[in-house]
């Protein structure tokens, strides 16, 4: 029975460590497309990676705004509720700025995204696997990653970090209802206490967070996608497992980064 | 060898596959075959579910790779070489899918065209021409601007051809071209193949179990079954055969019934054998 339970133990471990083997490469391979491709006479196919930054960022706009509103004000108004005890009331544009640019607008961003379009990733190429058109792009000596993987790498690293930026701002945005209607901030006072309050370090480490955020997320979309097997409830089970393991990963790379830059640099 | 005919020299095989064995996990699906195409000669790959055909023809392309065996095209042995130089093969061979394999994303012209716009450093202009010049090679002219969820079955299959035939390949693969079609249909695929072959002397290899289409189009076919080639013959001698493994497929027999466990036990096991 003992021997039994090692065994799963290690086979769980092993199995782990070979996906994350494959994210590296499949990241790795669409490094490879995207910076020396272009010398080797592989093109970037820019406009690609445009119109998937359409989707990715642009679209994601009116859902991201919404939330992350109602999330900058539902920050104000639990950290309120303890700040209020100490007469600390007017800290709360400090906590709610704070909060919302290390670690709030990063990975409710993330989320988002994830939703949207880790989900969209894995089905669209699930489903391209699934009708052969993957293996149609092989036999014509094009390569999927840099055909379907690497244009989105490259739109994820340039939209997440926006996309978060915004995110913040309507973070403090959702604070700011709070504060004008509860703790006695004109609009004005309590943009400027959110400014005030922030190092530049708080908003710096919330992007390099959104960029490892983003390649995760592509990664593990792309792989699922590629790795989908035949039928179309695989494909839903494909996006499915995006999903999950896109948010499991991602707060996982949000732990390490957090730790990390606890002891680097003073938090 | 005859002593009418004289030897195929080196030059006139264009694919040459020798022992070829292939594996899904630790089940062998390709027992050891072998078989030639010679240039300009239109290869018919029959057999029935679950043969192992599909898996030779994916083979043949390079999706799948082979356990052991050699695969010898145009002069490169495919199964050793490293995947730089599969790509230079792949670029002289086309293949058309079963499902047609269209970008439901590209409009048709844009499919066509793909394969120019990443391999070639062509003006946009010339591949305009180009594509619609396939196009018109599949009698799909005036079709460029549609979506591939636009067209019916048949059209969508000569979309896939003029796709394959964008960078016009030696080789062309046909994956089951008559599936999910009408007879008739099907028949119009036949002929376009016969036109590719009278107007392009392609080598053409064509998997498939509709006989009707193999009868018309082949000039040599094999008959693969559970993994093995058990007859390699000119379509007439082909007809012809007296082989009995042969006869039940041409001729269309079912599987004896079996009444009894044992005896199906018996026929599984002889079949084994003398797979």
């Amino acid at each position: 029975m003992d021997m039994e339970l090692v065994s799963r133990i290690g086979g769980s471990v092993i199995n782990s460590l070979s996906y994350l083997g494959a994210l590296a490469s499949l990241g790795g391979q669409a490094t490879y497309y995207t910076i020396a491709g272009p010398f080797q006479g592989k093109p970037l196919r820019l406009h690609r990676a445009v119109s998937q930054a359409m989707d990715v960022g642009v679209r994601a706009l009116p859902i991201l705004s919404l939330i992350t509103f109602f999330i900058g004000l539902i920050l104000a108004l639990q950290s309120a509720y303890e700040l209020r005890r100490f007469g600390a009331i007017n800290l709360v544009a400090t906590a709610v700025a704070i909060s919302m640019s290390r670690e709030l607008g990063p990975l409710i961003t993330a989320i988002v995204v994830i939703g949207r379009s880790g989900s969209a990733f894995a089905a669209e190429i699930g489903t391209m696997k699934v009708t052969e058109e993957i293996d149609a792009l092989e036999t014509m000596a094009i390569s999927p990653v840099h055909f379907l993987v690497a244009p989105k790498f490259l739109a994820m690293i340039v939209m997440l970090p926006c996309l978060t930026i915004w995110a913040n701002f309507m973070g403090i945005l959702g604070g700011s209802l709070f504060g004008v209607a509860q703790a006695d901030f004109t609009f004005l006072r309590y943009l400027q206490a959110s400014v005030d309050s922030l190092f530049l370090r708080d908003i710096v480490t919330g992007l390099i967070k959104s960029v490892m955020f983003g390649i995760t997320i592509t990664a593990v979309g792309c792989l699922e996608g590629l790795s989908t097997g035949a039928g179309a409830e695989e494909v839903g089970r494909s996006t499915t497992r995006a999903v999950v393991m896109s948010i499991f990963l991602v707060v996982l790379v949000d732990l390490v980064f957090t730790v990390l830059f606890f002891f680097v640099g003073g938090g | 060898m005859m002593p009418e005919e004289t030897p195929v020299s080196m030059e006139e095989i264009m694919i040459s596959v020798r022992d070829l064995r292939v594996n899904y996990g630790d089940r062998e699906i390709l027992h050891g075959v072998n078989f030639d195409v010679n240039r300009g000669e239109t290869m018919v790959i029959l057999g029935g579910s679950g043969s192992g055909k599909s898996t030779l023809l994916r083979t043949l392309v390079g999706l799948e790779k082979p356990s052991s065996g050699q695969i010898w095209i145009k002069g490169k042995d495919i199964a050793a070489i490293p995947l730089g130089e599969m790509d230079e093969i792949r670029k002289k061979i086309g293949m058309s899918f079963q499902g047609s394999a269209l970008f439901g994303s590209m409009t048709v012209g844009e499919n066509v065209a793909l394969p120019l716009r990443e391999h070639t450093k062509l003006e946009n202009s010339t591949i305009e021409i180009m594509l619609r010049l396939k196009l018109e090679q599949v009698g799909l002219q005036g079709f460029e601007y549609y979506m591939p969820s636009q067209l019916s079955g048949g059209m969508k299959k000569r979309a896939a051809v003029a796709r394959a035939l964008a960078m016009d390949p030696e080789i062309l693969f046909f994956d089951e071209p008559s599936a999910g079609l009408d007879p008739i249909i099907a028949a119009g695929i036949d002929q376009l193949i016969l036109e590719l072959k009278q107007a392009f002397r392609m080598t053409i290899i064509v998997v498939t179990h509709e006989l009707a289409s193999a009868y018309l189009i082949a000039d040599r076919m094999i008959l693969i079954d559970k993994g093995n080639v058990v007859a390699n013959a000119p379509t007439d001698e082909m007809r012809a055969s007296t082989q009995p493994r042969v006869r039940q497929f041409l001729d269309r027999v079912a599987e004896p019934e079996v009444a009894r466990e044992l005896d199906y036990l018996q026929m599984l096991t002889e079949n084994r054998r003398s797979a």
